[in-house]
C-alpha cells in the first residue's frame, strides 16, 4: 500500500529544459531511490511557469516551496534536506529584485500576485503529457457539456455573450467569428487553430501548447461542434518541437480515451485533429497564407473578401483562431459568458497573457486581466526596470504594434485603448526598453524584420518597407537629412493604406509611433548628428570633461592612440582617431569621460 | 468512456494524482530534527503514510519540520485540520500512529493524554 506525500514538480518547458532541467529530473529519481522514499514521493514533470529566466524551477507540494536555478549538484541537498527533514534549502528560495527577501511560497512572489491566472491556470501545474491529469482538474467537461446538453447554437451565443475577442491580435469578437462560419453553406467545414506565432519576443502560444496541450484541443473541438466541422487542424511552426510532440501525445491520449473522434460523449459528434508544421515564416501567421500553406502551397497572403469563413481550406468554410483564443472557451462554457465577462473592460473581456521582455527585472509571462495599467505590469508584475535604470518605452504587439513612452504608462491596457494611441495588442508582446535604448534604432529594427519577412506579392510593402529601411539606416548613421521625417510619414500613410495583407498594412506603425512620442530623437539624429541615448554605435563619440585631472590612465588603455595631453592637465580625444571601443571611459577613475 | 458521467466517474479517480497541488484538508507534520530521526520519526511517518494509504484518506497531506526545541518529547506529530488548533502530540510511535489518524485526522477527537501543545494558527 502506498501513499504519495509530495509531489515534486520539474519544469520542462522549453526555457528550463534549455537550462537543465533533464539532468536535473534524472539526479533527483536518482536521489529519491537511493533514500528510499520513490515510493512516497512523486516526480511530475510539467510545462512552463512563465518564469523561465529563474529556471530550472522546482517546486516542492503539499507545501509549495519553489525553488529557483536548481542545478543537478543541488539535488541532494533537496532531497535530504527538504524531502528527508522538511528543511527548507534557503539559498535556492527565490529573492524579490528589489527587497532582496527571500520568498519560500509560489503564490506570494510578488510576479505572480497581481497576475490572474486563467488561460494559464495548469501550465506548471500539471503533467501536459498525461491527460488524467488533464481530467483531474476538470478537463473535457465543458466539452462533454456542450455536446450533451447545449446546441451548436448555444455554444455560440455563449461565446458571444462573453466577449472574448481573439488573442492573435486583431481582436475581432470570436462568437461572431464563430457564427458566421456556422451559417455559411458547405458540406464539409474546417477548425484551424494559428499556432504560428511569429511576432519576436513572443512565446505565450507555444507555453500553453507545451503545458496545456488539451485545453486547445477541448477549445478546438467545442468550436468544431459549434460551426458544425468535423475536422480541425492545428499549424505550429516547426521550431516548436516539445510544442509538437506535446501536441501528438495529447491528440493520441484524447483519441484512446474517446474525447476526440468519432461518436464524443455518444452523442454523434465527430471531430479529429491534424497537426501541420510550418516552416516558420512571419507572413504564414497570416490567415489566408496560413491556410494556403496547409493545402502544400506557398504561403502568400490572398485578398480578402472571401473570408475563410465562407471559403477557407480547400476551398470551405473555415473557421481560425489563435491558440490562447481557443484556451480561452472551456473555461467560458464551464463558467458561464457571465463569470467570463465580469473579468477585464467593457470592450475587452477576459485575461490577456503578455511576454515580458526587454529590460525589466522579470521577464517571463504573465497573465492579467484586461484594463490593469502598464505600470502595474512593468513595475509590480515585472518588478521594474534592470539595474535602477530609468523607464523610456515599452514596444507592444511586435512588428506590427507601437511604443508607449512614459506619459502612457497609466493607460489601461486593452484592444481599444492601445489603438487609440498608435500601438496594437497584437499577439501580446512586451518589450521594455530603458534609457539606453535608441528609438530611431528600434524602429529600424523593427522594419528590418519585417522588410525581410515581406513575402513581396505587392508592391507597397516589398519596395515601400526596403525604402523605408534605407532612410531609418540612414538617420542612425548620422547621414539623415531634413525633411526624412516628413517623407517617412508620407510612405508609411501609403504602405498602411495600399498593402495586401496586415504584415505590410501594420509594418510602419513602429515606425509612425516612434516618430509621434519620439521625435525629438529622430531631430537629434538629423540636425545635431547625435543619439541622445548614445546607442547608435556611428554617432557616439567620447569626450572629456573637465573633470580630468590628467592622470593619463586612459592615455595608457587606448588602442587607438587618440588620446593626448600632458600630466596633470585636461586631455583631449581625437574623434578621427576614436575606434568608440570604450575602454578609455571604463579606466577614468574620475569619471571625465562621457559619451554621446 | 461513453458518456460524460464516465467523465465524471474517472475524474474522481484521478483526482488523487494532482490534489496535492491544489490541497486545503488536514495536515500532518512530523518532527524530522536530528533527534527526532534519532528517536524514530522516519518510522513514525511510515506508519502515518501506511495508516493512510490503508485508510484511503484523501485530502491529508503529511510534511515535516525540523527541531521546535522539544527534543526530549520526540517523536513530535502535529495534527492540523482545517480551521482548527495546530495540536502537538509526543512520543509518538509507529504503535500510536492508527489511533491518532483514527481519533484526530478522521474523527476530529483529540487524544489529551498525547498532547503536548496547542497552538492556534
Ligand atoms: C503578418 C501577420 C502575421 C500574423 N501572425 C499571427 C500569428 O502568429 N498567430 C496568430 O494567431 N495570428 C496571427 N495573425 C492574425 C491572423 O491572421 C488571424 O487574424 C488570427 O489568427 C485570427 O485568430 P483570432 O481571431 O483568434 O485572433 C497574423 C496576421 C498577420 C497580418
Ligand atoms: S503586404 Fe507584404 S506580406 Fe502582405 S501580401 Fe503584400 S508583400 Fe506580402
Ligand atoms: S573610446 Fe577607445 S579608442 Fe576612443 S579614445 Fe577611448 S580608449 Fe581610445
Ligand atoms: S520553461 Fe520553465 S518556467 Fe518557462
Ligand atoms: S530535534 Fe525535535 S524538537 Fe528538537
Amino acid at each position: 500500500m502506498e501513499h504519495i506525500r509530495a509531489h515534486v514538480l520539474i519544469c520542462a518547458g522549453t526555457g528550463c529544459a534549455s537550462s537543465g532541467s533533464k539532468r536535473v529530473e534524472a539526479a533527483m529519481k536518482r536521489e529519491l531511490a537511493e533514500r528510499g522514499l520513490d515510493k512516497e514521493i512523486k516526480i511530475v514533470e510539467t510545462g512552463c511557469h512563465g518564469f523561465c529566466e529563474m529556471g530550472p524551477l522546482v517546486i516542492v507540494y503539499p507545501e509549495g516551496v519553489f525553488y529557483v536555478r536548481v542545478q543537478e549538484e543541488d539535488v541532494p541537498e533537496i532531497v535530504e534536506n527538504h524531502l528527508y527533514k522538511g528543511r527548507i534549502v534557503e539559498r535556492l528560495l527565490y529573492k524579490e529584485p528589489v527587497t532582496l527577501e527571500k520568498v519560500p511560497n509560489y503564490s506570494d512572489i510578488d510576479f505572480y500576485k497581481k497576475q490572474n491566472r486563467q488561460v494559464l491556470i495548469n501550465c506548471g501545474r500539471i503533467d501536459p503529457e498525461k491527460i488524467e491529469e488533464y481530467i483531474a482538474v476538470g478537463g473535457y467537461q465543458a466539452l462533454g457539456k456542450a455536446v450533451t446538453a447545449m446546441t451548436s447554437e448555444d455554444v455560440v451565443e455563449e461565446v458571444k455573450k462573453s466577449g472574448l475577442r481573439g488573442r492573435g491580435g486583431g481582436g475581432f469578437p470570436t462568437g461572431l467569428k464563430w457564427s458566421f462560419t456556422r451559417k455559411a453553406q458547405g458540406d464539409k467545414k474546417y477548425v484551424v487553430c494559428n499556432a504560428d506565432e511569429g511576432d519576436p519576443g513572443a512565446f505565450m502560444d507555444r507555453s500553453v501548447l507545451e503545458g496545456d496541450p488539451h485545453r486547445v484541443i477541448e477549445g478546438m473541438a467545442i468550436c468544431g461542434y459549434a460551426i458544425g466541422a468535423d475536422e480541425g487542424y492545428i499549424y505550429v511552426r516547426a521550431e516548436y518541437p516539445l510544442a509538437i510532440k506535446r501536441l501528438k501525445i495529447a491528440i493520441s491520449q484524447a483519441e484512446a480515451m474517446g474525447v476526440l473522434g468519432d461518436n464524443i460523449f455518444s452523442s454523434g459528434f465527430q471531430f479529429h485533429i491534424k497537426i501541420k508544421e510550418g516552416a516558420g515564416a512571419f507572413v504564414c501567421g497570416e490567415e489566408t497564407a496560413l491556410l494556403a500553406s496547409i493545402e502544400g502551397k506557398r504561403g502568400m497572403p490572398r485578398p480578402r473578401p472571401p473570408f475563410p469563413a465562407n471559403a477557407g481550406l480547400w476551398g470551405k468554410p473555415t473557421n481560425i483562431n489563435n491558440v490562447e483564443t481557443f484556451a480561452n472557451v472551456p473555461q467560458i462554457i464551464n463558467q458561464g459568458a457571465d463569470w467570463y465577462a465580469a473579468i477585464g473592460t467593457e470592450k475587452s473581456k477576459g485575461t490577456k497573457v503578455f511576454a515580458l521582455t526587454g529590460k525589466i527585472n522579470h521577464t517571463g509571462l504573465a497573465e492579467v486581466p484586461m484594463g490593469i495599467t502598464m505600470r502595474e505590469i512593468i513595475y509590480d508584475i515585472g518588478g521594474g526596470i534592470q539595474n535602477g535604470k530609468k523607464f523610456k518605452a515599452v514596444q507592444i504587439g511586435g512588428p506590427s504594434g507601437g511604443c508607449l513612452p512614459e506619459e502612457l504608462l497609466d493607460l489601461p491596457v486593452d484592444y481599444d485603448s492601445l489603438i487609440s494611441v498608435g500601438a496594437m495588442m497584437g499577439s501580446g508582446g512586451l518589450v521594455v526598453m530603458d534609457e539606453t535604448t535608441c528609438m530611431v534604432d528600434v524602429a529600424r529594427f523593427f522594419l528590418n524584420f519585417t522588410q525581410s519577412e515581406s513575402c513581396g506579392k505587392c508592391t507597397p510593402c516589398r519596395e515601400g518597407t526596403k525604402r523605408m529601411l534605407e532612410i531609418l539606416t540612414r538617420i542612425t548613421e548620422g547621414q539623415g537629412q531634413e525633411g526624412d521625417i516628413e517623407l517617412l510619414e508620407t510612405m508609411a500613410k501609403n504602405i498602411k493604406a495600399t498593402a495586401l495583407c496586415g504584415l505590410g498594412q501594420t509594418a510602419p506603425n513602429p515606425v509612425l509611433s516612434t516618430i509621434k512620442h519620439f521625435r525629438d530623437e529622430y531631430e537629434a539624429h538629423i540636425r545635431e548628428k547625435r543619439c541622445p541615448a548614445g546607442a547608435c554605435s556611428k554617432l557616439v563619440g567620447y569626450t572629456i570633461t573637465s573633470n580630468c585631472k590628467g592622470c593619463g590612465l586612459c592615455k595608457k588603455v587606448c588602442p587607438a592612440e587618440a588620446i593626448s595631453g600632458t600630466v596633470k592637465e585636461q586631455h583631449q580625444i581625437d574623434p578621427d582617431k576614436c575606434l568608440k571601443c570604450g575602454a578609455c571611459m571604463a579606466k577614468c577613475p574620475f569619471k571625465a569621460i562621457s559619451k554621446g | 468512456m461513453k458518456t460524460i458521467e464516465d467523465l465524471k466517474r474517472l475524474r474522481e479517480q484521478v483526482q488523487s494524482d494532482t490534489r496535492l497541488r491544489y490541497t486545503t484538508g488536514t495536515k500532518i507534520i512530523i518532527g524530522m530534527g536530528t533527534c527526532g530521526i534519532a528517536a524514530g520519526a522516519r518510522e513514525v511517518m511510515s506508519a502515518v503514510l501506511d495508516e493512510i494509504a490503508k485508510r484511503h484518506l484523501q485530502d491529508v497531506t503529511v510534511t515535516q519540520t525540523g527541531c521546535i526545541g522539544m527534543c526530549e518529547k520526540e517523536v513530535l506529530l502535529d495534527v492540523v485540520r482545517p480551521g482548527e488548533d495546530r495540536i502537538t502530540y509526543g512520543k509518538v510511535t509507529p504503535e500510536l500512529v492508527p489511533q491518532i489518524i483514527a481519533e484526530h485526522v478522521v474523527n476530529g477527537r483529540i487524544l489529551e493524554e498525547l498532547v503536548v501543545g496547542k497552538f492556534s494558527e
